[in-house]
């Protein structure tokens, strides 16, 4: 069972539900952290890694002892990352998407497949816990290949809870796509409520399940929920605003280290997905 | 000309509060929500839409049923996987790139340019703005905000201002990229907690890797003061402005959930006045 933790606002408590939900499940479970731009989950879980990977994607390399300036391959790259000026080619590893187009025209074979760093994989354990985060060089444009790298490390049969980055477009996409629930983490402000629409939107264009968590309930307004009622969407949990809480999430201290009554929560929490899901 | 990009790193520190805030203060100036995929400064703003354009950006493959022979030369030649079994195509997993397209022995891929979302010119009761709303589950954010950098520039140039205000998205990656190039300075608003720290440290360093200077401003400092001031210390230590802090205070929210900016909502606040100061610093420090 895949539960993907979105929210197309940032800042809600994506982390703050997916670390505490993993912990309070403990065993059999695996925590991948598809923020590859911003990572945040080891800050609060503190896992020792045993393996760091670092992670490429495929760019050209020409030899040009063998190209003849036919020019084709800048004829089929969509994103002008291999032209022909003059009497030399340039390939432009920052824009590359790794199609493998200018491979397969060239002619002369003269093209080879170089590489351009997109980010490390760091894999290791929190206490029961799998942990797995991708962390996207700085510098580098295109996330969605280091988070399917990261989503690789899925096993069958164990539950795998990952946390996606902000927003709805590609990187969002990457990391719920193929997920068995969405859980939307938001909260009761004009800004939680317009972008929670996206976010849905977003997840019922890939038809998968979904449900609300409402972070700081008791701040804002009641158009969350009243959206939440019109749009059938169940509401799972929810978390008030507590000096207490946010003070010890300053500090990277887990919620249900803080205040342990929340781990029962956080598997009832589980169970009512669970039971969505099906 | 200048342009002012507001970033954070890590979603929900008040960004785009941030830059209803200064909206209520600068004069002459044009404003740009660049976080194209979550905007939200809209929502203060309450613009009237003047122009509306569509957004159209990269192609997406389909296959035409009636002439694919079910080679398979584009299920093993694409690299997404995008070429479901029965010979469509997955529109979510399809990167444009036509390599099926130029491939297909039958010419059987058709390969439509994309619309992928509209961007708007408007006026706002702070003068004008220039926003977008990118497709669902769409690719090319990076381009959107580009083009809505480019008109918001153009937009100046033509009123005469001197101050671009330009919300940013949140995170490291493309879209961010895109809204950084060419800046005269950002702004990081960031937090004083583990997660605001580590990515407003991920972002200043690829504002210093564009060689667009920082400037620093601290919300929700109360929540840890020890950590605050770290940030200020860390701050100092890189050459980046260091603006000042502002306590965690409800009335962002507040302010948020009537529409208003929070220096409309009560300017004479403590908080709000704490906003004023970073204001004040900021234009000694960007000159504006």
């Amino acid at each position: 069972m895949i539960i993907s933790i979105a929210s197309g606002k940032g800042g809600t408590g994506k982390t703050t539900v997916a670390t505490n939900l993993a912990v309070s499940l403990g065993k059999g479970v695996q925590l991948l952290d598809c923020d590859v731009e911003e990572p945040n989950a080891h800050l609060f879980l503190s896992p020792v890694f045993e393996n760091t990977e670092v992670v490429h994607a495929a760019v050209p390399e020409v030899d040009e002892e063998k190209c003849n300036l036919c020019g084709q391959c800048g004829e089929i790259c969509q994103f002008k990352a291999i032209v022909v000026i003059g009497n030399t080619v340039l390939p432009f590893a920052e824009l590359c998407h790794s199609c493998g187009g200018c491979m397969a025209v060239c002619p002369e074979k003269a093209i080879r497949e170089g590489e351009r760093v997109l980010g490390i994989i760091e894999a290791g354990r929190s206490g029961d816990l799998e942990f797995v985060h991708g962390r996207l060089r700085i510098g580098e444009a295109m996330s969605p290949p280091l988070i399917r790298k990261v989503r690789s490390f899925t096993k069958p049969g164990v539950i795998t809870i990952i946390d996606a980055p902000p927003g709805t477009s590609c990187p969002v996409i990457a990391s719920i796509k193929g997920a068995g629930f969405v859980l939307l983490v938001t909260e009761p402000t004009p800004f939680g409520l317009h972008d929670l629409k996206l976010a849905v939107g977003a997840v019922r264009i890939l038809g998968i399940p979904c449900g609300l968590v409402i972070n700081r309930s008791d701040m804002g307004d009641d158009r969350v929920r009243e959206y939440a009622e019109e749009a059938a969407l169940p509401i799972l949990m929810e978390i008030p605003f507590d000096r207490r809480i946010a003070e010890a999430y300053s500090r990277g201290r887990m919620l249900v280290e803080v205040m342990p009554e929340w781990r029962e929560k956080f598997l009832l929490l589980y169970e009512r997905i669970v039971e969505l899901a099906k | 000309m200048k342009e002012l990009v507001i970033i954070s790193g890590k979603g929900g520190t008040g960004k785009t509060s941030f830059v209803a805030a200064f909206a209520s203060l600068a004069e002459n100036k044009v404003l740009c929500d660049a976080d194209v995929d979550a905007a939200d400064l809209h929502l203060i703003m309450n613009p009237a839409v003047k122009e509306r354009h569509e957004f159209q950006s990269g192609h997406e493959a389909i296959i035409d049923a009636d002439k694919c022979t079910r080679c398979g030369l584009c299920r093993e030649l694409c690299r997404w996987n995008a070429v479901r079994e029965d010979f469509t195509i997955d529109a979510l997993d399809c990167e444009g790139c036509g390599v099926c397209v130029y491939f297909c022995p039958e010419k059987a891929i058709d390969f439509p340019i994309k619309t992928c979302g509209e961007w708007y010119l408007s006026d706002t009761r702070f003068g004008p703005m220039v926003h977008a709303r990118l497709g669902l589950a769409e690719e090319n954010s990076g381009k959107l905000v580009s083009q809505v950098r480019q008109e918001a520039k153009k937009l100046a140039e033509a009123r005469g201002f001197e101050l671009i205000l330009t919300d940013g998205p949140p995170g490291v990656g493309c879209p961010v990229i895109a809204s950084l190039g060419g800046a005269s300075a950002v702004l990081i608003v960031t937090e004083p907690t583990v997660s605001g720290r580590h990515d407003m440290e991920r972002v200043a360093q690829l504002a210093d890797f564009f060689r667009v200077p920082v400037m620093v401003c601290v919300n929700k400092a109360d929540l840890n003061l020890d950590a605050a001031s770290d940030i200020q210390k860390f701050s100092e230590g890189k050459n980046y402005a260091f603006l000042g802090m502002i306590p965690f205070d409800p009335v962002f929210t507040k302010a948020m959930v009537v529409g208003q900016t929070m220096i409309e909502y009560d300017t004479r606040s403590e908080t709000a006045q704490a906003v004023v100061l970073i204001w004040k610093a900021l234009q000694k420090e960007m000159g504006i």
